[in-house]
């Protein structure tokens, strides 16, 4: 019974066929030619002969962007040279949005959504950073060159920062003496390597390593950290422990 | 209904055939018998059927049809399609991490695209017996020599934007997985001052290291034993160890993305003009000038000259042969002719060993006063040790073979001294590998040898090849392109030193 029911699709299916096969053989078309493609289509297709020129307009993009972050992340020299370092540290730290905390004072300066601040931290000169919040901020290795004279930073929380990597990690050596707490959770870029660089910083006592997508083996790092630094007590959420 | 259909699809078939259909489409018939698209046979046919091939054969005299007629890319004579180009403007002999370095840095630098063509020639893709892949992998700025000092601070820089270097389009971004752990020299009482000394050398040319007393060195690290430990210098930052393989990779990969050409063959020849001249002490030396390099395939017969403007040479412990194809150092001794290039291979163990209650994640890379050194390999209490053997005892260099004996009694003992958690311990592989050795100081030789005018030179890194490898092929680019250094100046490392004899001692060698 299926038999001349799949013959018939058959049948449909190679008249099919020969619609289809005449239109390249006959010159004498019935059917009109077919529009042209519109014209984001044909944009496209053209852009498909040109590789090497679009190759160069992607990494135009992409060196824009570097560019941008470096600029913002540059060495604030003239402010240091007229308002002093600690007025920059807290200058660069305001214009990347971030919050900080001087020492001695509860008040914490941060910008609002747009990215305006108060301008009232002026008035506090020569008074070191007591804490530092650049979470989800674009701090990166070259940034910190404003931070390094900050000799009581105690807390530094860089949560997020796409920017942060091992090397970043590295030079944190240069608050070894102060930094007590540091929150480097759920930065991309941050592997096991980065965190073998946290020895130098002896005076930790709080770590958060939480949710890090960069390390392989979660469970044996974090063990391994502790071993490192005993006097630091570390948080590490956000893993899959389980034995697979 | 039936024979209608049967009409059709006989009209259908006769079409088929005479426009050029894919020959998948079975259609096959019989006089008067209609088979619809579907093979009933179940096992091949016992002749050959002449009207069922011949849609096949059709197609396949109508291709070889194609291919005979001009405009077609078929050709009676067959050509190696992996010979190197027969003209290029430079060629790089030496495929290792050098030898791209300067690849990617030649094509970085030239100011409009395909201003110069690059060759670079590696006798083996396997790279079984390379120097780059065989290392330990480490970098450190805690040299003596104020350019070692340079060349690694700018490798570093380089390897931490190595993504902003290196990175291809839609490729994967370059993982060097750098492990930031830092060096730790330890230093005897009788060599205390001159760790005092680099370490000043250090600080000015701005390396972030740290001297550090035994007691501050037991706080730190309580795992080592201190005994006969009077100094320590430890590197904060930019020092540490990462994949060589990954690094010669990306080199290689974003060079040839920049259009340098890749070949694997062997260099076994250069045809060059000699020009006699009279040098000033009266003695005649005779200038050379290299026209061509001829390439040899492997396992093959066939070579292929590559006529040439300027080679590189980059082959690493292989280099002091490749030089002396040219004549350097077959001349009478006490003339420049008869210097040769002082490179020479030498063999040095690096075993690999577990400890079950060895140091953890902060071990440095750790080098005793006596010459031994390890460091850290991954994360399940593996080590990698190794150490310089003496003078007179150098292994022999003409095989890759592991002396495991040479572990036993001149390794473990003093591991077991520096590290007492190291008295247990169990040796699960070693892997040997040579040293570009420089026979004269120690130190790279990189710029133009006097007698041979077109030939640059970047080898004799001893060691430090690999750490200093992206600085020395932007140092070797810019001679090449601009005519001399621009960002670090090298001097110092050129050939001159070599033929005064004013060696240029680095006294921190490992």
């Amino acid at each position: 019974m299926s038999a001349p029911f799949m013959s018939l699709r058959r049948c449909c299916q190679r008249s099919a066929l020969l619609i289809v096969t005449r239109r390249p053989r006959s010159s004498s078309s019935v059917s009109p030619p077919p529009p042209p493609p519109p014209l984001h289509t044909r944009l496209l297709l053209s852009l498909t002969q040109r590789f090497y020129d679009v190759e160069m307009l992607l990494s135009w993009r992409s060196q824009w962007r570097r560019k941008g972050i470096r600029k913002k992340n540059a060495y604030y020299g003239y402010t240091q040279r007229f308002y002093g370092s600690d007025l920059a540290a807290a200058y660069y730290v305001l214009s990347m949005k971030g919050a900080f905390r001087f020492v001695g004072q509860t008040e914490w300066y941060c910008p609002d959504k747009r990215g305006k601040f108060n301008w009232d931290f002026l008035n506090h000169r020569d008074t070191q950073l007591e804490e530092v919040n650049m979470n989800y901020t674009l701090i990166n290795y070259t940034g910190l060159v404003n931070l390094e004279e900050q000799r009581s930073l105690r807390t530094l929380s860089v949560r997020g920062c796409s920017e942060v990597d091992d090397w970043f990690l590295a030079r944190l050596h240069v608050l070894q003496d102060s930094l007590e707490e540091l929150d480097i959770s759920h930065c991309p870029h941050i592997t096991t390597g980065g965190l073998a660089a946290l020895r130098n910083l002896k005076g930790l006592r709080r770590l958060d390593v939480s949710s890090l997508p960069g390390i392989s083996s979660p469970g044996l790092v974090i063990i391994l950290l502790e071993e490192m630094l005993p006097q630091c007590q570390i948080t590490a959420t956000g893993y899959d422990l389980s034995l697979r | 209904m039936s024979t209608w259909r049967r009409l059709h699809v006989k009209v259908q078939t006769t079409r088929g055939l005479l426009t050029s259909r894919p020959v998948t489409q079975r259609h096959t018939w019989l006089k008067g018998h209609v088979l619809l698209c579907q093979s009933l046979s179940t096992c091949t046919p016992l002749r050959n059927d002449f009207f069922k091939d011949l849609e096949a054969q059709l197609a396949a005299m109508r291709k070889k049809a194609v291919d005979a007629l001009p405009g077609s890319s078929w050709s009676a004579l067959e050509i190696n399609p992996n010979l190197p180009p027969e003209r290029a403007d430079i060629v790089i002999v030496g495929g290792g991490v050098v030898g791209w370095s300067i690849a990617y840095w030649l094509k970085q630098k030239e100011r409009v695209r395909g201003e110069v063509k690059v060759v670079v020639v590696e006798k083996d893709m396997t790279y079984s017996q390379a120097s780059t892949v065989l290392s330990a992998g480490g970098i450190r700025q805690q040299f003596s020599l104020p350019e070692n000092i340079h060349l690694s601070m700018a490798s570093a820089d380089f390897m931490r934007n190595i993504n902003e270097h290196l990175s291809v389009l839609h490729e994967d971004p370059v993982d060097l997985q750098f492990n930031q752990s830092g060096y730790l020299f330890l230093a005897s009482e009788d060599v205390a001052h001159i760790m005092e000394t680099n370490y000043s050398t250090q600080r000015d040319a701005g390396a972030k290291v740290a001297l550090l007393s035994p007691t501050q060195l037991k706080e730190k690290f309580p795992w080592i034993n201190t005994n006969g430990v009077a100094l320590a210098s430890y590197g904060l930052e930019n020092e540490g160890w990462f994949d060589p393989w990954t690094l010669l990779n990306a080199f290689r990969r974003k060079a040839i993305s920049m259009g340098v050409i890749q070949c694997c063959g062997e260099v076994t020849d250069f045809k060059h003009t000699t020009n006699m001249v009279m040098t000033a002490d009266g003695e005649h030396l005779g200038l050379r000038r290299i026209h061509s390099v001829k390439v040899q395939m492997s396992n093959s017969l066939e070579y292929q000259p590559v006529e040439c403007a300027i080679v590189v040479n980059a082959a690493g412990a292989f280099s002091g042969k490749l030089a002396e194809m040219l004549g350097i150092g077959l001349g009478p001794k006490d003339t420049i002719a008869g210097i040769p290039v002082p490179v020479e291979p030498r063999k040095r163990y690096i075993y690999v060993f577990h400890c079950p209650d060895g140091p953890g994640l902060d071990t440095p890379f750790l080098i005793d006063y006596s010459g031994v050194y390890f460091r850290r390999e991954g994360l399940g209490g593996n080590y990698i040790a190794g150490t310089s053997p003496e003078e007179a005892e150098e292994p022999d260099t003409s095989n890759l073979e592991v002396d495991h004996q040479f572990f036993e009694d001149k390794i473990w003992p003093y591991l077991a001294n520096r590290v007492p958690a190291f008295e247990k311990l169990k040796v699960t592989s070693a892997w040997a590998g040579f040293y570009d050795y420089n026979t004269f100081d120690q130190n790279g030789i990189i710029g133009i040898h006097p007698m041979v005018n077109n030939m640059y030179f970047a080898t004799g890194f001893s060691g430090h090849g690999l750490q200093q490898s992206p600085a020395v092929g932007r140092a070797v680019a810019e001679l090449i392109l601009d005519g001399g250094f621009k960002t670090l100046d090298l001097n110092g490392l050129s050939f001159r030193r070599i033929m005064a004899e004013e060696p240029m001692l680095e006294r921190n060698i490992v």
